[in-house]
């Protein structure tokens, strides 16, 4: 990783850490479920390099929520690093197993399928009753290897482990990205059969950058499930994956960094919104968005010429 | 299952294809042509059942022959759809041509946003009610079974619009050059045809179709806000089975769905929640493209 | 390559991003509350398919009572302005969004917002999501609209209230007034949406039925989606059935497109409808609702309310105001506001024979619990729940829209007294109901 990107990563790793100290309650609850999301959208962006889209991460993300809640109250763990353990985890079998399937599709029914399933999952929940149907289950108060934090203690902790959990994510992911299949995701977006004629099989690549965005998001469900403490079949329905689209394409799939700054741009507008315009939220939000894409291209902008002609795209 | 209960499930499926139908066609047209996965037809839809809550209640409350209400109705929410899609199309699609597929998308959605917003703006937040073309249509009696002439109406206007549609792209000129579109734009372009003038008229044929679709059921539902939340998807998971681009797809789609739903409330009313997204996903299982594809050439 | 590909992407990244926690930070620093004032939040649906039958006009009866209560028009012995001579400033949020959401608005009108209380919530998830939140902040809620009874089943709460009764006494009561009206029906079917308030109605239902009558049987048990709109294939399944009777938890949207499609295809004619929150309904229906139609209103609101000096009153400013008469959504918001003022001038009196001073939350909460007054709704009391949770009486009447007024109204109410229709304290709704309702004093 070139030096003035090693000092970039330290520094801003330093300033979330430390913003934990320093920031009011509620900006930290914000930020601690923005960074959260972000780890979807960091999957998101895995696969949008091999050019696919998922309506579905939803599912995973639901996934990984659920498995907390549930291990919560019939197992009676509390320790919140087993807990995103076991979430990630779930969410990755299940990943590994629909990819069978979602590994032969492309582009828009790819999306479609990815977005069937996790409306399946969301049917399932609401009918089953002893999961709390469309109300949900709430999710038990974490603790850290043994320390058991409360109110305000309890934010910081939440807040300083999910900063933890997303700088693990983004080097590890930022690792996979200068691997040999990593990089293999931008000549399987151009052109599959070429890789195939070179000797990489193409529907493994894809099988593995399933199954990472599918245990990102996982994770991404468990800790948000953490910090907000409640857990709905809403997790699992569409617009929920729609918006971690969104906000993927809000923040560019160029870089790692990307997918936590747009998150969190993301909440605060959001948040914006709701203040400002008690009624009319989802227009200013449509607007920001509208006017983002149109004329503050960033991310979204290096990332097209990336795609259409290639250039810029310099190695890692 | 009796004889009785299998004819319901016909009358309902086909109803509800129907329904399906209507609405999907439009989305079908616009992706087939512009290959856009438009979000905002949502709102397209939404408006048609407003507008035609708003004409319904100026017109039925004055006692004129109600053949005049179902007519004005039908064309005022054709006539928003023109002057949305008109607006959308020249507003903000033609900005974003060229773009990634995913980007358009997500465009069409920050106008679906928008557009909620601008119909509490217009309408407000409360619900409208404009049942009097349904009940004004009268039922008939079959057995047990009662079916509204509404619904009736409902299937035949869906085989019309099919009829026309299919018409219109097999025997005018039009339609062939749409057809030639989407095959293959570019070539369509080096033929010489008006590519961009083509998009903007799919694109509020498109809009037109889905307010149809609006005012149509707006009598059956309750008009009120996040209609189009719902109706977005179903079009979609039609769309998806019949194969983007394709009328007959839409057809199909409409109708494996339409029966099928029907079946599962009748026979095994737990599943009904999921029935649409377990039978999208089977059929994408079987056909990865959807069930009337069009051969595309392998690039190498 | 870890923050974007260009320099300027970059800073365009954490300009956007600035700019967003720039303007959200001033109105945090707007926000702090004077010494005078009480700050209260509201949430209810301002968006979306529950806005328009109960979370606009449970914002309309907040703002209008908080009008009246700070102009010091309130009947008495609410007639002090505000909360205890404090003016009442209030903040209205949409409740929509997804759980995440609902937690972060909640967050920030508590800890950004600094309100003294807030007051709402109509879906059962945001409560059920909100409560420990509440718990874990110290913050005084009222909830206001939400129905399901595991809010303080759970577990005891300390700053969490609930003055209006949960959804158990609407079921319940709609079994016993059945059974009273129609003692000859010997089969019932149900259509509910097929989600928590759906499937936990259903459930009330059907367990009070096998408990008061067990006799009779269950036909078709229908579940669509919630806001599905369209019901042509379980119309068709309900006329063919033989049942007598049709429940259904349906409410405004689903309720109005349902009855519309049914009364084209006279399923009206074949069965009588309960509607448990057929109230909320009645004035837009009119005479589209079938007459006969059982009709509820979680509780006796609007035209099942009693009669009382209160509730012409509270009819008159909502509808000189809102052009429409109160539906149940704004009763209940109303006795919610007026608990939560009983309750704060209780503990101001107790604290400061000058009336100055400013209760703390904690004096607020103490005063709260087992309180009992009366409002636009008749009496209620926070007899369960640890002192929490109100039980009221309720009332089912029978709709009939008359031809020579060309007003609806609803006949043949029963009342049920609250005891009869509520579980005793320390019993669970389901429990008490499979039990066989004991302890219940009809």
């Amino acid at each position: 990783m070139a030096r003035r990107d090693r000092i970039a990563a330290g520094s801003a790793f330093v300033a979330a850490a430390a913003a934990a100290f320093v920031l009011p309650d509620w900006m930290i609850s914000l930020a601690t479920i923005a960074l959260a999301n972000g780890l979807v959208v960091l999957g998101l962006i895995v696969m949008w390099r091999a050019g696919l889209v998922s309506f579905g991460q939803a599912l995973y993300y639901c996934m990984g929520g659920y498995a907390v809640a549930l291990l919560g109250r019939w197992a009676g763990v509390t320790d919140a690093f087993l807990l995103v353990l076991v979430g990630g985890l779930s969410a990755a079998v299940v990943s590994f197993l629909v990819g069978f399937l979602l590994a032969r599709y492309r582009e828009i029914f790819f999306a479609m399928l990815s977005l069937a399933l996790s409306m399946i999952l969301y049917g399932l929940l609401v009918k089953t009753e002893s999961l709390g149907s469309t109300d949900g289950l709430n999710v038990i108060v974490p603790t850290f290897l043994g320390y058991a934090p409360h109110r305000e203690k309890l934010l910081v902790a939440l807040y300083l482990l999910v900063v933890v959990v997303c700088a693990a994510a983004a080097l590890l992911t930022h690792a996979y990205f200068r691997s040999l299949a990593g990089a293999l995701a931008i000549p399987v977006r151009d052109n599959e059969i070429r890789v195939e004629f070179l000797g990489m099989s193409v529907s493994r690549l894809i099988h593995t950058k399933l199954v990472i965005s599918g245990m990102l998001a996982g994770i991404g469900g468990a800790l948000a499930a953490l910090a907000v403490g409640h857990v709905d079949p809403n997790m699992s329905y569409w617009t929920t994956s729609g918006e971690f689209v969104f906000i993927t394409i809000l923040a560019g799939a160029g870089s790692v960094g990307a997918a936590f700054v747009g998150s969190l741009a993301f909440e605060s507008v959001r948040s914006f919104a709701f203040a400002m315009l008690p009624q009319l939220w989802q227009m200013l939000l449509g607007s920001v968005l509208l006017l983002t894409i149109l004329f503050l291209p960033q991310g979204l902008g290096s990332l097209i010429k990336r795609l259409h002609w290639g250039r810029g795209a310099k190695a890692p | 299952m009796s004889v009785l209960s299998a004819f319901a499930v016909l009358i309902d499926g086909l109803v509800y294809a129907a329904y399906l139908f209507i609405v999907a066609i439009g989305l079908t047209l616009i992706f087939g042509v512009m290959k856009i996965l438009n979000v905002a037809h949502g709102s397209f839809f939404t408006f048609g059942a407003y507008g035609a809550a708003s004409a319904v209640g100026i017109y039925f409350n004055r006692g004129l022959p109600d053949a005049g209400g179902y007519l004005l109705m039908v064309l005022f929410a054709m006539a928003l759809g023109l002057v949305l899609g008109l607006i959308l199309e020249r507003g903000i699609m033609r900005w974003v041509y060229g773009r990634d597929e995913v980007v358009m998308v997500l465009v069409t959605y920050a106008a679906f946003l928008i557009l909620e917003d601008v119909v509490i703006l217009v309408w407000g937040p409360g619900s409208y009610a404009t049942y009097q073309p349904l009940l004004a249509a009268g039922n008939i009696e079959i057995g047990e079974l009662v079916v509204s002439n509404y619904d009736l109406g409902l299937i035949a206007a869906a085989a019309v619009l099919a009829a026309i549609y299919y018409w219109a792209l097999k025997f005018t000129r039009y339609g062939r050059l749409l057809t030639a579109v989407i095959f293959d734009r570019e070539t369509a372009a080096a033929f010489g045809i008006n590519v961009r003038v083509v998009y903007t008229v799919t694109f509020v044929i498109g809009a037109m179709l889905g307010a149809l679709g609006g005012a149509i059921m707006a009598p059956k539902i309750a008009v009120t806000l996040g209609i189009g939340v719902e109706v977005i998807v179903l079009a979609f998971a039609v769309v998806a089975i019949g194969g983007m681009g394709s009328i007959e797809g839409a057809l199909a789609g409409a109708l494996i769905v339409g029966i099928c739903r029907a079946a599962t409330v009748h026979l095994v009313p737990q599943v009904e929640l999921f029935v649409i997204y377990a039978v999208m996903a089977l059929v994408l299982m079987i056909r990865p493209y959807g069930l009337f594809v069009r051969a595309q050439p392998r690039k190498i | 390559m870890l923050f974007g590909g260009s320099a300027r992407g970059r800073a365009c990244c954490w300009l956007v991003l600035f700019v967003s926690w720039l303007g959200v930070v001033p109105t945090q620093a707007q926000n702090a509350p004077s010494g005078g004032t009480v700050k209260l939040g509201i949430v209810s649906f301002l968006t979306g398919p529950a806005a328009a039958p109960f979370g606009i006009p449970g914002r309309n009866g907040a703002e209008i009572m908080i009008e009246a209560m700070n102009a010091g028009k309130v009947p008495a012995p609410f007639n002090k302005p505000g909360f205890g001579g404090s003016t009442i400033e209030a903040k209205y949020i949409d409740e929509t969004g997804s759980t995440a959401n609902v937690v972060t608005e909640f967050r920030n009108l508590v800890q950004r917002d600094q309100v003294d209380a807030v007051v709402g919530y109509v879906s059962s998830g945001s409560c059920l999501a909100v409560t420990p939140v509440a718990e874990e902040l110290r913050a005084l809620t009222v909830l206001y609209d939400c129905g399901t009874p595991r809010i303080f089943e759970e577990k005891p709460r300390s700053y969490v209230f609930r003055v209006s009764p949960h959804a158990t006494m609407d079921n319940v009561a709609a079994a016993r007034y059945l059974l009273a009206k129609k003692s000859d029906v010997t089969s019932y079917s149900g259509i509910n949406q097929n989600y928590a308030w759906g499937q936990d109605s259903w459930r009330d239902f059907t367990a009070a039925m096998q408990v008061l009558a067990p006799n009779v049987a269950v036909d078709k048990v229908l579940f669509p989606k919630l806001f599905a709109g369209e019901y042509g294939a379980e119309i068709s399944t309900l006329l063919t059935s033989k049942s007598q009777v049709l429940h259904t938890s349906f409410y405004d949207g689903d309720l109005e497109a349902f009855i519309y499609q049914g009364q084209a295809r006279a399923l009206d004619k074949r069965m009588t409808i309960i509607a448990t929150t057929g109230e909320a309904a009645i004035w837009r229906l009119r005479d589209k609702m079938p007459s006969g139609t059982i009709v509820g209103a979680r509780g006796p609101h609007g035209p099942l309310a009693p009669d009382s000096e209160f509730n012409r009153w509270f009819q008159k400013i909502y509808s000189d105001r809102y052009s429409i008469p109160p539906t149940y959504p704004a009763y209940q918001m109303a006795m919610s506001l007026l608990g939560l003022k009983l309750a704060y001038e209780k503990a101001k009196t107790e604290k400061d024979k000058t009336g100055e001073a400013k209760p703390t939350t904690d004096e607020v909460a103490a005063a709260f619990k087992g309180i009992e007054f009366e409002g636009p709704s008749g009496s209620v009391k926070l007899a369960i729940g640890d002192g929490h949770q109100g039980i009221s009486e309720t009332a089912y009447g029978t709709y009939r829209f008359n031809k020579e007024k060309n007003e609806p109204e609803i006949v043949d109410i029963v009342r049920f007294p609250a005891e009869c229709v509520n579980p005793p304290a320390g019993v669970k709704a389901d429990d008490w109901i499979k039990g066989g309702m004991k302890g219940a004093k009809c």
